[in-house]
Order: structure tokens, then sequence, then C-alpha cells
């Protein structure tokens, strides 16, 4: 059942019984099995192995993945939702799941041939096989269609050569969609295609792992491509529609992080309530404090905004509607919205907030990233304004 | 094997309830399926499945409850663990006791004849502890309470129960068609054998997950609905409840300085000692 004392105000929208089954299940899962191992995982920068079995067991690999595929076909408000709740674990499970239920597969998935589906998605969706999403290179963030990358046909393979980096799970991708420039006249328009390079592939290689302010369980990485042979067959789409094909990726990939972002800030709010009325200065709870309380009231109030226009979106998308500027949006109050949240959860927990063994430290720290990753908070405003100026809405 | 298993939904144990008169306030309550019948499902799923070949299913696990249509959600999850079938009776707490229950469960059982009836020792609300003797007692069964360990023996026909008593714990066999209730450790590793699955294999230890396919897959199994009338079951409710009242708020501790004190607190003041 849907109560505010769970799920704030989410009884906005009510979810089908299949939906809601899905997140019951996932909850007690992520309750009963991942919560408690978050100091653990980030100590050890390590997801215990058997965690990793669970989730390839359970099928969480391949939540977005067509069923003939192996997958379960989920829709995007089903996939929402999932990650909502494992967004209140450590942010290394949705990590590792994402590569293979977005932006690693979705060319595959959105643009891929019915053989390369056929070869790559099986694999991908039990688990056993990790992706990885190429884009950004040292020259080219968030003016993405700058990438150097470049791949010259050789006959039926093409010839790629190129270093990206920030890569997640770069380093143990077994298959990476990589962008590169097949013809640089037209670049953006016509000159950009995806490729799938599988791991073990003459030429790529794992220049280094890139360490970061975050947890570092699942990481960034530099990857290298030298003159390397890329079969004809693996490209993904037509050639020359690899930046159309991007942008399509991180339309869904926007959601994502969106519901990831929701499912941490309840989490903060948990943690945050729970120390609230345990710690007592001045002989009572700091709960009963109104500074303290205007600091849970706010991060309750974002909780509860976000929460019905996501699922609003995801729905909307499902529908068929185009929701590119509802995901810009979402993507950029969720990311600072967490921000904020995770600001004042340090706060109410005060020095102990500042500590490697509270739980509130570690997610302050990984939240940072939500606001650069998949299009930084400014670009997200400057699309959203150019819908806007548009005309829409 | 065809095993029908009880489901009961019970407040969350872990929420603070919020009464409104005499009753629970519904509407404030965040339910959820009581944990020994979550346990008695995971024991029939575990006595129809030979879990060293792929989980391959042998036998039929239907999940019954008695309640308001919302059960209908704690009998989809049942079913996305990996039941076949649920029948939901139409029926509120508060027309229910455990004497209508063990009436309902009997035309039931004589209705659809299964092999072995699993039942929770206790639902986790009103802890009575009594419908699973009632009705064994009705179906003229036998019957093997607070199983802790269950061995399919006699080549199908019986069943080795370890029961949690007082003093350790007692075997019984008992014949089938019979009644079992379960208790906490029936979810350990090895506590089930049944003659298919390896002797060694080893489960998780508590009640499984749903994959995300059997949850899906669960929106396509049966639910049959039905009421005690249609189930022909007359009889009435013997228990009434006159008052309902939360527990006293518990009052602040002290802090004593030594062992002393602590001893001549327990003694002149809680005397306890
Ligand atoms: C943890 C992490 C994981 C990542 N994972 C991946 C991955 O898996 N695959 C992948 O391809 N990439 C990945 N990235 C890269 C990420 O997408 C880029 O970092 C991001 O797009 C920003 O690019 P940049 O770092 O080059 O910053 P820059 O583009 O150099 O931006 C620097 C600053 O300038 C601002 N800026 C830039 N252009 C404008 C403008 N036009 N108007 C206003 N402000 C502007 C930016 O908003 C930012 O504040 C990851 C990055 C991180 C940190």
């Amino acid at each position: 059942m849907l109560t505010a004392e769970n799920y704030g105000y989410s009884g906005i929208v009510q979810l089908p019984q299949d939906i809601e089954l899905l997140r019951t299940q996932t909850r007690r899962l992520v309750d009963r099995d991942l919560r408690p191992r978050t100091l653990e995982i980030e100590r050890e920068r390590k997801i215990p192995e058997e965690l990793v079995a669970t989730l390839r067991e359970l099928g969480y690999f391949g939540i977005t993945i067509p069923e003939r595929y192996g997958g379960l076909g989920l829709s995007t408000l089903a996939h929402a939702v999932l990650q909502e709740e494992l967004g209140r674990a450590h942010a290394a499970f949705n990590m590792l799941i994402s590569g293979n239920n977005g932006i690693g597969v979705m060319g595959l998935v959105l643009a891929g041939s019915e053989e390369q589906k056929e070869r790559w998605l099986p694999r991908l969706a039990s688990g056993e096989w990790i992706a990885a999403f190429a884009l950004t290179e040292p020259n080219a963030g968030s003016d993405a269609q700058a990438i150097e990358a470049r791949a010259v046909r050789d006959g039926d393979r093409f010839i790629l050569n190129g270093t990206k980096h920030y890569i997640s799970r770069g380093d143990i991708a077994d298959l990476v969609t990589v962008f590169a420039v097949t013809d640089p006249a037209t670049r953006a328009r016509g000159g950009i295609t995806a490729f799938v390079v599988e791991r073990g592939t003459p030429g790529f290689r794992v220049a280094r792992i890139q360490d970061s302010m975050g947890s570092d369980v699942i990481k960034q990485a530099e990857l290298v491509f030298e003159d390397c042979p890329v079969p004809a067959g693996n490209v993904v789409g037509e050639i020359g529609q690899g930046f159309a094909t991007a942008m399509r990726i991180l339309d869904l990939g926007r959601l994502s992080l969106a519901a990831r972002c929701l499912g941490t800030m309840e989490e903060l709010l948990s943690v945050s309530v729970a120390h609230a009325k345990n710690r007592v200065q001045f002989k009572k709870p700091i709960a009963e404090q109104p500074a303290i309380q205007h600091m849970l009231a706010d991060t309750a109030t974002d909780i509860a905004m976000l929460r019905p226009a996501l699922y609003t979106a995801a729905s909307r998308r499902d529908a068929g509607e185009t929701v590119t500027q509802d995901a810009a949006m979402l993507k950029l109050y969720a990311s600072e919205a967490l921000g904020r949240a995770a600001d004042r959860a340090v706060q109410i927990h005060g020095g102990m907030g500042f500590m490697r063994d509270c739980v509130v430290e570690g997610i302050y720290r990984e939240a940072r990233m939500m606001r650069i990753v998949e299009g930084t908070s400014e670009i997200q405003r400057m699309l959203i304004a150019r819908g806007v100026l548009e005309g829409q809405r | 094997m065809k095993i029908l298993v009880t489901a009961k939904r019970v407040p969350d144990p872990e929420q603070k309830v919020k009464l409104k008169g005499n009753e629970l306030d519904q509407s404030a309550t965040n339910w959820q399926l009581n944990q020994f019948d979550e346990y008695a499902v995971e024991t029939a799923l575990r006595l129809t499945e030979n879990a060293s070949a792929g989980n391959a299913r042998d036998g039929e696990v239907v999940v019954v409850s008695i309640g308001p249509k919302d059960v209908q959600q704690q009998l989809r999850s049942t079913l996305a663990m990996g039941a076949d079938k649920a029948i939901l009776v139409a029926g509120e707490d508060a027309e229910l006791d455990a004497e209508i229950v063990a009436r309902t469960i009997q035309k039931l059982a004589e209705r659809d004849k299964p092999d072995l009836i699993l039942m929770g020792k206790l639902a986790a609300d009103s802890e009575s502890n009594d419908a699973g003797q009632r009705l064994a007692g009705y179906l003229g069964w036998p019957q093997a309470t607070f199983a802790g360990t269950i061995e399919v023996v006699d080549g199908g026909k019986a069943l080795l129960v370890g029961r949690e008593v007082d003093a350790g714990i007692e075997t019984k066999k008992v014949t089938l068609p019979a009644v079992v209730t379960v208790d906490l450790r029936i979810v350990a590793p090895h506590a089930i054998k049944n003659g298919k699955t390896a002797k060694d294999h080893a489960y998780a230890e508590g009640p499984r997950y749903a994959s995300l396919k059997g949850i899906m897959a669960a929106k396509k199994k049966p639910i049959e609905d039905t009421t005690l009338q249609a189930l022909g079951v007359t009889a009435q409710k013997r228990i009434k409840t006159t008052t309902l009242e939360a527990p006293p708020a518990r009052k602040a501790g002290i802090k004593v300085q030594s062992v002393e004190e602590l001893v001549q607190k327990l003694h002149s003041e809680a005397k306890v000692i």
C-alpha cells in the first residue's frame, strides 16, 4: 500500500498492480540484502559477488531488453520504479546494471539489426556481459558533436582510432557502444556513426582507471583505440546516424537518472528522520528544532513534487509520446534536488555526517556526479530553454 | 503433490499502528503477508521442485487467503514467488475468527482434495495460533505444528516433521493428507528434503525473492474469487472484540551509577527481584 510514511505523496499517482508488485518485491530485496551492505561496499570498493549473482538471477540486468532477446521488456514506468527503489541502496547497484538497461545497450535495442540483437542482447539481458557507452572525449564533453575519434572504412571493416574518457564501467565492460566520426565534413549531420566494440578486439585497451571523488565501486575509465579493426557488421543503425542515436539514448537515460536521484533522496530523508528523532541535544531530540524540521520538510517536498512528475513523463513515453523536454527538466530538477537533499542530510547529521562510517557521507560525494553526467545542468537548461523558445509549454 | 497454503495479510509489524475507535485504522496501515505464511509458501515451493534440476516443478501449490479485495496484492506476490494458483475468499477481518477460518479451509480442502495443507504457525496480528489445530481436527487429518524441518518419506505418502517444542526437537511422522504449520527454521538452507532435490542442496536462508520474470508471470496466473457462502461455510463467529487499545507509551528510562544501585532499584522500585 502506498502511504505517506513510505512514499511521500505518491498516492497522487496510483500505479498499476504489477508495477506496485515490482516495487514491493524490489523494496524487500533492497531492505533485506542490499541496504545493510552500503558501508561495507563503500569500504571495500566492491559489490559482493553473491549480490551481483542475485541481481543476475532475479533479472535486473534485463529490465528493458525486449523479451524476445531474453530480457523483461518492461515499460519506462516500471524501469523508473525499479531504479527508484534500487536508488535507496548503494549507488553502485544502479550503476552496475544501468549500462545493460540503458546507455550501453539502448543503441542496439533502438537501432540495431535483428542479427545484432540476437547476437548480443541475450548475454546482456542475463548479466553475463556488461555494457558501456563511450561518447565523451578529452576534447568533447558537453559539445559531443566535437568528438575526434575516427572510423575509416577498410573493405568490410572500419579502422577505429581515438580516445574516450570518463567511461563508466569501461574497465569491466564486455561490450562498448562507441561513437566515432565517419565523415568529418558532415559530423553530427550524417558523419558520426555508432559501433559495437567487444572487449579483446585488437587495438582496443583500457588505458587507465580514473579515480574520482565518488565511491569508485563502479569506475570510470579511459579507453584507447589504436588501429582497432571493427567489422562493418558492428555498425549500429545506419552509417552516419550515430549522433541522432546517441541523443535518443541520452533522452531515455535522463529519466533513469531522475529515478535514481529520487530513490536516493528517499534514503537520505529516511536516515535523516531516524537520526533527528534519536539525536538528543539540549535535552530533546533535534527533530523538535524548527531548523531541523525545515530541512526535512524541504527534502520531503522535493520528493513529493518529483515522483508524480517522473511517473507521468515515464507513462507518457510508454504511450508513445516524445518526452525530451520533460526528461531534461526531470534530470535537471532531480539532480539538483538530490544535491540539496544530500547537503541537508550531512547538516542534520552534524559531524557524524562528515565521517566515513555514516552513509550520508558517501551519498553526498556520489550525488555530485548527477549534475554532470549525461548532460550537465547547464546543458539541460539550454535544451529546456530551446524548447521553451520554440513554443513548447 | 498438491499443496494448499493459507496466507493472511497483517499490518507491517515494524509500523506503529493507528487505531480508529475499537478498530485498526485501515487507511493508515501498511499491509504485508504474515511472515509465517510467507515461510509456508516457501516450504510448499521447496517441496514441489527439484532445486538440483533448475527448479523443475513437480506438484501444484495453491495459496488461499480470506480477506478483502486488496489481498490480491499479497496473493500476487506468492504467485510471483512461484505458486501456481490463488484463491481469494471474500471476507473482512472484523467478521472472521479462527473458527470461521478453519471451517472455510475445511470446505476448500474437501472440495480440492490437497495432499497437504501448509499454514504459518500463527498470524502476527492476533497471534492466536489455533486455526491449524482446529482445521486438522475438523478434517480428521493428522497434524504436525511448529515444523522446523520436513522430509518426504514412504515414497511420498508421509512426512517426517521436526517440530520445535520447548524441550528441543520432536520428530513426528504424519501420513498424508495432513495439516502442517511452520515455524521460523523451516526456511533454513537444509530444512526441507523432498526426495528429488539433492539432499545436500543448500537453499539461501529465508523465503525466496520473486524474480522480475516471476512477477510479470504472476499477472497471468489465476486468482479464483469465491465467498464463504459459495463454499457453504455456515460457522458463526465465536470471538467478540470488546476493546482494542494501543499499549501504553513506555516511560523514559533512568541511568544508574553502579551495579549496586541497579540491583537496589530493581528490588525496591521495579520490584522484580
Ligand atoms: C561519473 C561520471 C561518469 C561518466 N560516464 C560517462 C559514460 O559512461 N560515457 C560517456 O560517454 N561519458 C561519461 N561521462 C562524461 C560526461 O558525460 C561529461 O563529463 C559531461 O557531459 C560533461 O562534459 P565535460 O566533462 O567535458 O565538461 P565540459 O563540457 O568541459 O563542461 C565544463 C563546464 O562548462 C559548462 N558548459 C559547457 N558548454 C556550455 C554551454 N554551451 N553553455 C553553458 N555552459 C556550458 C558545463 O556545463 C560545465 O559546467 C561521465 C562523467 C562522469 C563525471
